[in-house]
């Protein structure tokens, strides 16, 4: 697969996307929003992630078997994370003897 | 089948090319990268099993014959550390899968020569680490790292030990890399998924676990560093950290890892028994399907290491039903190889008798495995010998017998020479039989619950640990025995001619040893890939 250079504007841009949403986390961390600050954060990072798989990776404009991988990828992170967390958030419900 | 000139007779691998050492220590060639890895792995192999040796003298005597309890910890340490990373992970795809998987698909070489070379000189360079770490004094915290023992407590190398593994990781994410592309876009023409051999779809299965779970450990053991150099809180509590994810992360590498060294070998021996039954493997994509379903289930089953580790009880469960869900795919296996011995002519050659003891030793292994997911049975054998056993029986019982069986049976494709059937024959029962004595006491010692990883034991489980060293040994003779008449045989052998097994599969149309470039024109394929009768 052949993939014709990036141009600079939409690296650029996308930079800059990334920069805004740095900075709207940092804004967001000095906010009490309580348990809304975190699923704010992780929202931001999600499109972050989304950023930089789709315009830095090039998943946007590359073969669809490649995204297919690449989701395979973070997929398998989300298998680690979910299973990590179903321990910890069921560990209150009933405490070990 | 298939179409393939052999045309000229083209040199071999091993007089092609470049002359000397430097023609070895730079080549791209995938058959010679296998050998690399094989004197590689027969090095490491060696190192461990002196430490194996060591633990089990040791354990003749209730108070430990040989050693104090810190340097006990260091062999079993070693032990572990070099046995798992630097043999058994490697073992048969690095080795057999490097020198198999283009010729099998009719490919003249891996899609990545170069990247192929550098995943060698990767693991040597994660072995020089690891053995850095042993000259300097060893590591003392057990092949799992457990924190917080390998963060807080342990004045041992621990770093250097990690960096170790850190590195040969990523030796192991290349391998695998290496193989799905080459799988993906190297194959002959007419070579479609379904006529791939049983060892290809092995090696498929166990890439796409390398590439997905070796990067976790490569974060984990950075994490451990990070903690130990940096003191930054990752798994300390006392700086907002918790232990208990460590074993999060190193298990969600380190099960599927228990795939990466036994899919391999149901790859091998699923070879090994349709060619010594001369019958076509009973339900080929049963048999493909279920390593990829091994493949995917063995990410989903990590928490069964942690039943008593202080996990939620729900998660507990959870993982207890996945654990038994990752047996079906795996009992689908057995069954069919046994289903394609039935009514066969069964070959009794020395790599038949591995593929058989393999059966044996992994049934055993499998089934006590189940005992384990058990909750309720964990809570008494977790961290007793009976885990040991058990790992035992699938790791090495199981991987080491496919390994030492699928090195047979291509020997003489690899070298071009045949080895003596008598002692080979008798090597596979003896390591069979001492293999048993080794480790089945070790099920009763851990039944009647002596723990794992101390240097001393009470008086009443002496005699189960004079077996248990006993059966040591003789698995220690039948260990040297191939490395004697392999030897013997590059030397002595007589020629093999192309295919001496009458076997089937791409590798058998080349001569042996095949030529630098595999195939003189590439082979069509049109035929499945085991052509014996149904």
């Amino acid at each position: 697969m052949n993939l014709s250079p990036p141009s600079l504007r939409s690296q650029l841009l996308t930079l800059l996307a990334l920069l805004a949403l740095l900075g709207l986390t940092i804004g967001l961390a000095f906010l009490p929003l309580g348990a809304l600050n975190a699923a704010l954060a992780l929202a931001i990072s999600a499109a972050k992630t989304l950023l930089v798989m789709m315009y830095f990776m090039r998943l946007r404009e590359g073969h669809p078997f490649l995204r297919v991988v690449a989701a395979a990828g973070f997929a398998w992170l989300a298998l680690l994370l979910a299973f990590s967390l179903a321990d910890y958030l069921t560990r209150p419900l009933l405490p070990l003897p | 089948m298939s179409s393939t000139d052999p045309g000229i007779a083209a040199p071999s691998y091993l007089t092609a090319g470049e002359p000397g050492l430097a023609g070895w220590l730079l080549t791209h060639d995938h058959k010679r990268i296998g050998i690399l890895y094989a004197v590689g792995i027969t090095f490491f192999f060696l190192l461990g099993g002196i430490a194996a040796a060591m633990i089990r003298i040791n354990l003749i005597e209730p108070q430990g014959a040989l050693m104090s309890a810190e340097t006990y910890n260091k062999a079993f340490t070693f032990h572990g550390v070099v046995m798992v990373w630097f043999f058994l992970i490697p073992s048969i795809p690095a080795t057999l899968g490097n020198f198999l998987l283009p010729l099998m698909i009719g490919a003249r070489d891996v899609a990545f020569p170069r990247l192929n070379l550098f995943s060698w000189y990767l693991y040597v360079g994660g072995g020089l680490f690891t053995i850095g770490a042993l000259l300097l004094g060893g590591v003392d915290t057990g092949w799992t790292f457990y924190t917080p023992f390998s963060t807080l407590f342990s004045n041992s190398h621990v770093v250097l030990a990690v960096v170790g593994v850190f590195v040969v990781g990523f030796s192991s994410i290349l391998t695998g890399l290496n193989f799905i592309v080459t799988v993906h876009t190297m194959r002959a023409t007419g070579m479609h998924w379904f006529r791939l051999p049983l060892f290809v779809w092995a090696m498929y299965a166990t890439s796409l676990v390398m590439v997905l779970a070796t990067p976790v450990l490569a974060m984990t053991l950075s994490l451990i560093a990070l903690e130990r150099l940096l003191g930054v809180g990752i798994f300390d509590p006392a700086l907002g950290g918790d232990p208990l994810l460590f074993q999060h992360f190193f298990w969600f590498y380190s099960h599927p890892a228990v795939y990466i060294m036994v899919l391999p070998a149901m790859g091998v021996v699923s070879e090994l028994i349709t060619c010594g039954v001369r019958r076509q493997i009973f339900g080929y994509r049963f048999m493909a399907w279920s390593m990829l379903a091994i493949a995917v289930i063995g990410f989903m089953v990590w928490g069964h290491h942690m039943f008593v580790a202080g996990q939620s009880m729900y998660a507990g469960i959870v993982f207890s039903i996945l654990s038994f869900v990752v047996a079906v795919p795996s009992a689908i296996k057995v069954f069919n190889w046994v289903a394609t011995l039935y009514k066969g002519t069964i070959d009794f050659h020395a790599p038949m008798l591995y593929a058989l003891g393999f059966i044996g030793l992994f049934m055993l292994g499998g089934l006590t495995g189940l005992f384990l997911a058990a909750t309720a049975l964990d809570v008494n054998l977790t961290d007793t010998y009976f885990v040991v056993a058990h790992f035992h029986y699938i790791m090495v019982g199981g991987a080491v017998m496919a390994y030492l069986g699928g090195i047979h049976f291509w020997w003489p494709k690899i070298t071009g020479r045949l080895y003596p059937e008598g002692p080979a024959r008798f090597a596979a029962i003896l390591m069979f039989f001492g293999f048993n004595l080794t480790f089945f006491p070790q099920y009763l010692l851990g039944y009647f619950g002596m723990p794992r990883r101390y240097h001393a034991y009470p008086e009443p489980f002496q005699w189960l640990n004079v077996l248990s060293s006993a059966g040591a040994s003789i698995l220690a003779l039948a260990y040297v025995m191939p490395l004697c008449y392999l030897g013997w045989s590059l030397v002595r052998g007589r020629a093999a001619g192309p295919n001496p097994w009458r076997a089937t599969g791409l590798e058998w149309t080349v001569p042996s040893p095949p030529p630098k470039e595999n195939f003189a024109l590439p082979p069509v394929v049109s035929e499945g890939p085991y052509r014996y009768r149904p």
